[in-house]
């Protein structure tokens, strides 16, 4: 070792960027059924390596395999496969709204569907989930309105929202789904701070929340993993691995020294790293993360490996940054497609009626658009004025009162 | 002379500073390959390398708190906040800590660091893409705050604000980062091209802080204004067919008292328009500074033309941004009383 160091600063780079050969090998990805399932109530000690290996339930033939395999009702894979059929298509249309004008803005959740799909269906009624706003899927699941979702996106006079936020920042109490905002990390604490009320009123209320990748680095994450390490928070908190934030690698999130999973070592958390295209695989860790929260021991950290299909936003481009084919390269597969593959290795699905389904659930999202457009679209239609004015404090003070006389609303 | 919109400007400046000085680099979140989600620093990091034009963590207090410790062992970093939205999980580090620095050594360590950051309405972006925090800077001791309203500027005062050694927040009004929108905010806009401003030297100049810029002379009363709302108060004083004095200030700390005593003390009336909420808003401390120093002059009550004070409302946001319409009726309004 030289002790006379001259240092040089580390900038770190993705394997491939346009025009080059994308590459994963670095997220060491191990086989379904390869990963040992320790019993929820395991001692925190015990379970230091598990967010190093990797629990995939879903093989290459989409068979459900090994100790991770869980028992889920046929009708609820079915209507998890639904909801996340629904997703896409929302997803799609939507899209294309926006390049005609009709709303201000627009996020995909294409590829990652699976993970708010299948911890809707698994979460009870009065659990509550601190999006982000890349998790349709769990309105979806929930059979949120579809022309709620419309008129918010289309900031109309039926906007649920009043006019107030942007679109798809949406808020949906009576669906488990708190109040989303642009701000990225801000609702971890949130989370646990729910969960802790919930512990304190001696309820069995659990929390629920996500972060994507690179919302990792954020204060508000690590704060958030201390609290609910300190107050044994029932709590599961999940980041969503799409590999990107925005045109930055997940490496930019210090993904590339260790999985993100693994940052529940540190706070003495159990850490979870999980296929986050295996719709098995997400059902089994946080059936296991609720197991351990119902037995008083607190919260979890699920890392899902997962890909962004699609680009950040409707303001973004990504072959300007990353291969136009990465997303074929990617490891993992589709969600949708992989679970409809094991419903239909089961005998319980068949090509036939995943083609109906899907020309019923582009009939629904087309008939809600239809209803939306009529009411109005992004400056066509807006909710009254006042409403602006409205909901600054429970009850108005003297300059909302004065400003809205001025003008004359 | 090349022609430049403001993201060119910027562009230019920082290109020009990195070339100029091995000690200025560039960070922020997306900044580096891509060029920034606004494109400023657009092929920066091709031409100076890596390390002096890279992305950072989503970690804004981080981001900051590494530019303060960088300038502290000698640097001039200049960090971008994607949104001035997004720069609120860094404001212990900007208050506490870029601010005192140099007070609380003795002088032994100081903070030449520059914060850029898009701010400002118009874009349809809803409530964290649209504020306009300078007030909540402008409060901090210590801390320098810059507006530019059109490409020269906004060249020279970012070259100004990275050879400062104090920490200074560069704000720039992404609503007219393509074109000046002419004040009226449901027009299409109209590009840079052919407006004065948009002639931009390649090489180094500054534009000094704590100038502000008359941008049109009048004798019945002064406007001031910064950032996107000088475009306003011009559209607006057209239509109240007053003979109004415009005054950009550029920057609102260092402040160009001299300049705004001296106009109001002729005109003896004066409006102050922002698109920040009213309440304790910049504009506050502009009227109380002109009281106390014009109240002999005024022939009016000054006014303030403003953002309402609610938060940010997305389907409302030309109803909630002051244009041209509010300006001009306050004005009527100044030259009645
Ligand atoms: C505090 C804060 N900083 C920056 C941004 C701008 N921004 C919006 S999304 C995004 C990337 C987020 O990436 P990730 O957490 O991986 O989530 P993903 O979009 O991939 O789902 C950034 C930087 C923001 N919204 N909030
Ligand atoms: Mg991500």
């Amino acid at each position: 070792m030289r002790n006379d160091a001259s240092f040089s600063l580390h900038i770190p780079e993705p394997d491939a960027r346009p025009g080059g050969i994308p590459d994963f090998s670095h997220l060491h990805l191990q086989p379904a059924g390869a990963t040992a399932r320790p019993a929820p109530d395991t001692s925190g000690i015990a379970l230091r390596d598990l967010p190093f290996s990797f629990v995939r339930v879903l093989d290459e033939d989409a068979r459900a395999v090994g100790p991770w395999a869980p028992a889920i009702p046929v009708e609820t894979m079915l209507r998890g496969l639904r909801a996340m059929m629904l997703t896409r298509i929302f997803d799609d249309r939507m899209f294309r709204a926006h390049r005609q004008g009709k709303t201000s803005f627009y996020m995909k959740s294409t590829g990652e569907e699976a993970i708010p799909v299948a911890q809707s269906l698994l979460l009870g009624a009065g659990d509550m989930c601190f999006p982000t706003y890349r998790v349709l899927g769990w309105l979806m699941a929930r059979d949120y309105p579809l022309h709620d979702l419309v008129n918010q996106i289309f900031s109309n006079e039926k906007d649920p929202l009043h006019g107030r936020q942007l679109p798809i920042l949406y808020s949906a109490r009576a669906y488990g789904f708190y109040s989303l905002s642009g701000n990225l990390g801000s609702r971890m604490n949130h989370a646990v701070g729910w969960a802790m009320a919930s512990a304190y009123k001696n309820d069995d209320k659990l929390a629920l929340a996500y972060v994507g990748d690179g919302t990792t680095a954020e204060g508000d994450f690590h704060e958030a993993l201390t609290f609910a390490s300190v107050y044994h928070a029932p709590a599961i908190l999940c980041i969503t691995n799409n590999q990107w934030a925005i045109s930055s690698y997940s490496g930019f999130a210090g993904a590339q020294e260790a999985p993100l999973g693994a940052r529940a070592v540190g706070y003495g958390l159990p850490g979870l790293r999980v296929d986050g295209n295996d719709f098995l695989a997400i059902w089994a860790a946080t059936q296991w993360a609720i197991e351990r929260a119902r037995a008083n021991m607190g919260a979890t950290l699920i890392e899902f490996v997962t890909y962004r299909v699609a680009g950040h936003s409707t303001s973004d481009d990504p072959t300007k940054y990353r291969p136009s084919d990465e997303a074929n390269h990617f490891p993992l597969g589709d969600p949708l497609d992989r679970l409809k593959r094991h419903l239909v290795t089961l005998g319980h699905w068949d090509e036939e009626r995943h083609a109906a389904l899907t020309h019923e659930l582009d009939g629904q999202v087309r008939a809600a658009m239809k209803d939306g457009e009529a009411i109005g679209t992004l400056g066509k239609s807006k909710p009254p004025v006042s409403e602006m004015f409205e909901g600054v404090f429970k009850k108005p003070d003297w300059r909302v009162i004065e400003q809205r006389r001025e003008m004359g609303v | 002379m090349p022609t430049m919109n403001m993201i060119q400007a910027l562009n230019s400046a920082l290109d020009v500073m990195l070339e100029r000085d091995p000690d200025v680099l560039l960070f922020g979140e997306d900044i580096g390959y891509f060029g920034g989600v606004f494109r400023v620093t657009d092929g920066l990091q091709a031409k100076h390398g890596k390390t002096r034009c890279f992305d950072t963590p989503i970690a804004e207090g981080g981001i900051i708190g590494a530019a303060i410790g960088m300038g502290a062992y000698g640097l001039r970093p200049v960090a971008e906040i994607q949104f001035v939205d997004y720069i609120l999980p860094a404001y212990d580090q900007l208050v506490s800590e870029a601010a005192r620095l140099r007070y609380r050594s003795g002088g032994e360590f100081w903070a030449p660091i520059t914060v850029r950051s898009p701010y400002g309405g118009g874009i349809f972006g809803g409530q964290t893409h649209s504020q306009s925090p300078e007030a909540l800077f402008a409060h901090v001791v210590g801390l320098k705050t810059v507006i530019p309203s059109n490409p020269y500027d906004a060249k020279g005062l970012l070259i100004s604000s990275i050879e400062d050694d104090d920490p200074v927040i560069f704000m720039e009004p992404k609503r007219i980062y393509n074109g000046p929108f002419n004040g009226r905010h449901d027009e299409q806009l109209k590009s840079w091209a052919g407006d004065p401003t948009a002639e931009v030297p390649e090489g180094h100049y500054t534009v000094p802080l704590g100038k502000a810029a008359i941008v049109r002379e009048g004798k019945e009363a002064t406007v001031l204004a910064y950032g996107t709302m000088v475009h306003v108060a011009k559209a607006g004083i057209e239509d109240s067919g007053v003979d109004a004095e415009l005054i950009d200030l550029r920057s609102i700390v260092p402040l160009d008292i001299e300049t705004i005593t001296a106009s109001v003390a002729r005109t003896g009336r004066c409006v102050i328009l922002h698109e920040a909420t009213r309440f304790a808003g910049f504009g506050g401390e502009l009227s109380a500074l002109i009281q106390e120093r014009c109240f002999w002059a005024l022939k009016a009550p000054i006014a303030r033309v403003a953002g309402w004070d609610t938060p940010y409302p997305h389907a409302f946001e030309l109803d909630y941004l002051p244009g041209p319409g509010r300006l001009a009726a306050a004005l009527l309004k100044v030259m009645e009383d």
